[in-house]
């Protein structure tokens, strides 16, 4: 087939060629992100889906797409909706086989591993099922270890009931916001300098209020996962559903929920030198119960609807990333909950050494897992607010 | 037993069948393709012409019946049923909210899409997506769906549908709407039907088929052999040019080439044979599927240079490219001697006046044959791009006489319970040319008033079979 042909041998063209505006590493166009160019070009002659979400308007004010920094900013815009691919004339067994979110996937999972902090921190990505697993067992162990340590074995006796209810009889308070500081501090440090790198080499120009806000309204109400239509986004078949922003806000705000409980807990301790534990109608325990049981229920929807969803969409390899992503959370709510259920309890010190142990993964992985999903997809949601905003460079004619 | 049988799974079928749902018959719909192709050629679809007096969500000022009629007049050169005709405008005013009953979303018009803003509606993600909803709404209203199955002949008695026959295995109804398309899949019946030309070639052996590969005609066959009332010409179709290397099925949207006007067409022998700027592209590209059909080895070529790039819709294959006209020539194997004569007495031959590709502007040539009325300009900046265009054929317009009614007729007399709808009758109203989005209005015009139809037929059916019994 002819056409096959010279849409294959532009890809491969564009594969390993090194015209690109990367300027910090010299990587050249990706077998990947040829591929979404491959796709794109079919896309942006048809543009039927330019009512689904950012991407496609997006891709209509480019003609070419040979800019690894343009790629990896649609594929980071792209929120694996599926609405694209089962609305698609030319999506597989048609042979030009195009598969948006397919393609986009493998494209993000390489801008997590290009612009990672360190770089050789990039690698995590890769088999990141198995990176937080091994991170859950070693956070598991040391506090385990730790606990044993400090307060002879894993149970309080019921005799020594004291224990009960106090963790800071078992941990220091200083030790673990140490400990925790530092581990956050340097997700922070990390995803910043990554999505930073990101942000430069995708030149937004310049962020207005405007901008800025409707990109946060955007990210905040996961606009481009409602289909353009209001009526949801794709998870088995070509069924629109609201399910799988609903379990993702569950899961995002029970996140910030539990944050902000902790937030405020360390603001009691060092500002008003209230010590846990905090009473069952005290701010701290309510917002971080109704944040637990929103990312108990989140992310066990979110997991139903990955084990469930068309295998079509986004990229079966990055399925271990996800689903260990979505564990995590869970068994971070699910031991936080059940320490606050059983902190009176001899089984305490043990709750709290595998609770603390799962937080802890949590934070040495978010760098390195699914968590910059979040991160890159709010930086290609503000270039997108702000490119819309400036004047389109092309003059097609209309057909 | 089923009330309704409905041959054929895209939009007219889909309409037909959901309306007879809706109207109580029991429905089953035989798809020829898999599951994967299915929709015919409604999954290529983006958009329903719509009549409007007013700003209408989506559309934008008005659209009255008069102009709609107008522009169909204009396109088919007359050859239309006025009556069919207005009645499929008056229904294309008021489907939409059905439309959205049963899942389908509109958009406001794409972009690169201004000359049809005001006229048509689109589908949200297109008529795959369309396609997509009406199969959800059919499966939850308990229509039975079967793919992969080819209805291959019909049984017919006394004017009356019996039986539909998918091979050996038969499906009895109590009325039958028939909305499998047209005959362009079938290669060797456009073959036949076109002919051998002056030159003793077989021009249809060149042709693309846009759109699916499932609309093979057998249906229509059948009706032949069975003596249904048939009119239209058979090589007419809605025949654009396309990218020549567009698959042979299935090229859909993308394969269009929205060049020709900012440039030349050359033919095989490396000369132009008509006005490139006669008309804004998405009024004209109907005419050149046929005009590239009329040429030798049914091949073309649109050149343009430097200046046109970023002009037009971007294509979907790469152009072949080059830095001089010579070396563009042989590229695209072409004479390079009358090649470059017939573009020097184009370029000598431009007035330009001021270029402006949004309206019909004032760059013309003189003193040579044919002329360009618009848009002309030197193509002298490379580097220069040119494109192999050949016809692709969408849907064929040979088909089913039918009524206000879909009614399927033989020697005159309607038949009592055999509708027709879609590509398979819309040659009634659409003789030649083609103007955008009318395929879908009128497949949802005559679709929908087949699934009426077709119920009541069935119910009669029914009830006379009782008093029979009685």
């Amino acid at each position: 087939m002819q056409s096959l042909e010279s849409l294959t041998r532009e890809a491969q063209n564009l594969a390993g060629s090194t015209e690109h505006s990367i300027t910090w590493h010299k990587k050249g166009i990706t077998a990947n992100e040829a591929e979404v160019a491959r796709a794109l070009q079919i896309c942006n002659a048809c543009r039927y889906c330019e009512g689904f979400c950012a991407v496609f308007p997006a891709m209509a004010r480019r003609l070419e797409f040979d800019n690894k920094a343009d790629l990896n900013y649609l594929a980071n815009l792209c929120h694996n909706c599926g609405a694209c691919l089962h609305a698609c004339q030319y999506a597989p067994p048609h042979e030009f086989m195009v598969n948006i979110p397919q393609a986009m996937a493998k494209v993000r999972m390489e801008t997590y591993t290009d612009f990672a902090w360190p770089a050789s921190l990039g690698k995590l990505y890769k088999n990141n099922g198995v990176t937080l697993s091994l991170a859950t067992a070693f956070g598991l162990v040391l506090f385990l270890v730790l606990t044993v340590l400090s307060a002879g074995n894993l149970l309080s006796q019921p005799q020594s009931a004291p224990l009960a209810g106090n963790f800071y009889a078992i941990f220091p308070h200083n030790t673990l916001a140490l400990m925790f500081g530092v581990v956050f501090g340097f997700a922070v440090l990390a995803l910043g300098i990554g999505v930073t790198r990101f942000w430069k080499e995708i030149t937004p120009g310049q962020a207005t209020q405007e901008a800025v806000s409707e990109a946060a309204h955007n990210a905040l109400k996961l606009k481009y996962l409602d289909g353009g239509h209001g009526e949801g986004c794709n998870d088995e078949d070509d069924r629109f559903t609201l399910r799988r922003r609903r379990f993702h806000h569950l899961t995002f705000y029970g996140f910030m929920l539990c944050f902000a409980a902790t937030s405020v807990a360390t603001l009691y301790h060092y500002m008003f030198g209230w010590q846990a534990p905090y009473g069952y109608f005290s701010l701290p325990v309510i917002l971080g119960t109704l944040g637990g049981i929103g990312l108990l229920v989140g992310p066990a929807g979110l997991l139903w609807l990955n084990l469930n969803r068309s295998p079509l969409h986004g990229d079966a390899e990055q399925k271990p990333m996800d689903r260990a992503f979505i564990i995590l959370l869970f068994l971070t709510s699910l031991t936080g909950l059940g320490l606050l259920v059983l902190r009176e309890t001899s089984a305490m010190p043990l709750l709290l050494a595998v609770h603390l142990g799962v937080v802890m993964a949590l934070f040495l992985t978010l760098p390195y897992g699914k968590f910059a999903h979040g991160i890159y997809r709010c930086a290609a949601l503000l270039k997108w607010s702000i490119e819309k905003r400036q004047p389109n460079k092309l003059s097609l004619g209309s057909d | 037993m089923w009330d309704v049988i409905v041959v054929g799974g895209g939009n007219a079928a889909l309409c037909g069948a959901l309306m007879a749902r809706e109207a109580g018959a029991s429905v089953l719909l035989l798809e020829a393709s898999p599951k994967e192709w299915r929709g015919g050629n409604s999954q290529h679809t983006r958009n329903l012409r719509c009549m409007h007096d007013a700003p209408q969500d989506v559309l934008v000022d008005a659209y009255p019946e008069e102009e709609y009629w107008q522009d169909l007049l204009k396109v088919t050169g007359g050859q239309t049923n006025e009556a069919l005709a207005r009645m499929v405008i008056r229904e294309s005013s008021t489907c939409r909210d059905w439309m959205r009953k049963h899942g389908v979303r509109f958009q406001p018009p794409l972009s690169g899409t201004l000359h049809v803003a005001r006229t048509n509606a689109f589908f949200m993600g297109g008529g795959k997506a369309l396609v997509n909803a009406y199969y959800l709404s059919a499966e939850k209203l308990g229509i039975d769906i079967l793919y992969d199955s080819p209805v291959d002949d019909l049984e017919i008695k006394d004017g009356k549908f019996v039986a539909a026959m998918v091979g050996d295995k038969r499906y009895a109804g109590r009325a039958v709407i028939l909305g499998c398309g047209g005959f362009e899949s079938n290669r060797e019946w456009v073959r036949e039907a076109w002919g051998q030309n002056e030159r003793g070639e077989w021009p249809a052996e060149n042709f693309l088929v846009r759109g699916t590969r499932y609309n093979m005609g057998a249906v229509l066959k059948v009706m032949m052999r069975e003596g249904a009332d048939t009119m239209g010409d058979p090589t007419q179709a809605h025949c654009v040019a396309i990218d020549a290397r567009a698959p042979q099925y299935d090229g859909g949207i993308a394969t269009r080439l929205d060049c020709v006007s900012l440039g030349v067409v050359l033919n095989c022998n490396a000369e132009r044979f008509y006005d490139e700027g006669e008309d804004f592209w998405p009024k004209r590209y109907a005419l050149w599927g046929r005009l590239v059909a009329l040429q030798p080895k049914q091949i073309a070529y649109t050149i343009i240079d430097a200046k046109s790039v970023g002009r037009f819709m971007p294509p979907v294959f790469p152009g072949v490219k080059a830095d001089t006209l010579p070396e563009l020539a042989q590229k695209l194997g072409l004479d390079e001697t009358v090649f470059m004569k017939t573009i020097n007495d184009f370029n000598a031959a431009c007035r330009v006046g001021t270029f402006d590709h949004t309206i019909q502007d004032d760059c013309h040539t003189e003193g040579v044959t044919p002329e360009k009325t618009h848009w002309a300009r030197p193509i002298d900046t490379g580097p220069f791009y040119g494109y192999a265009l050949r016809p692709g054929i969408t849907f064929t317009y040979f088909g089913l006489v039918t009524d206000e009614k879909s009614s399927v007729f033989f020697k005159g007399k309607a038949s009592p319970n055999m509708f027709a709808a879609g590509e398979i009758s819309a040659g009634n109203v659409l003789g030649k040319g083609y103007t955008a989005g009318v395929g879908m209005s009128i497949g949802t015009a005559f679709g929908r008033i087949a699934g009426t139809q077709a119920a009541a037929a069935a119910k009669k059916m029914k009830e006379g079979a009782q008093h029979a019994v009685a």
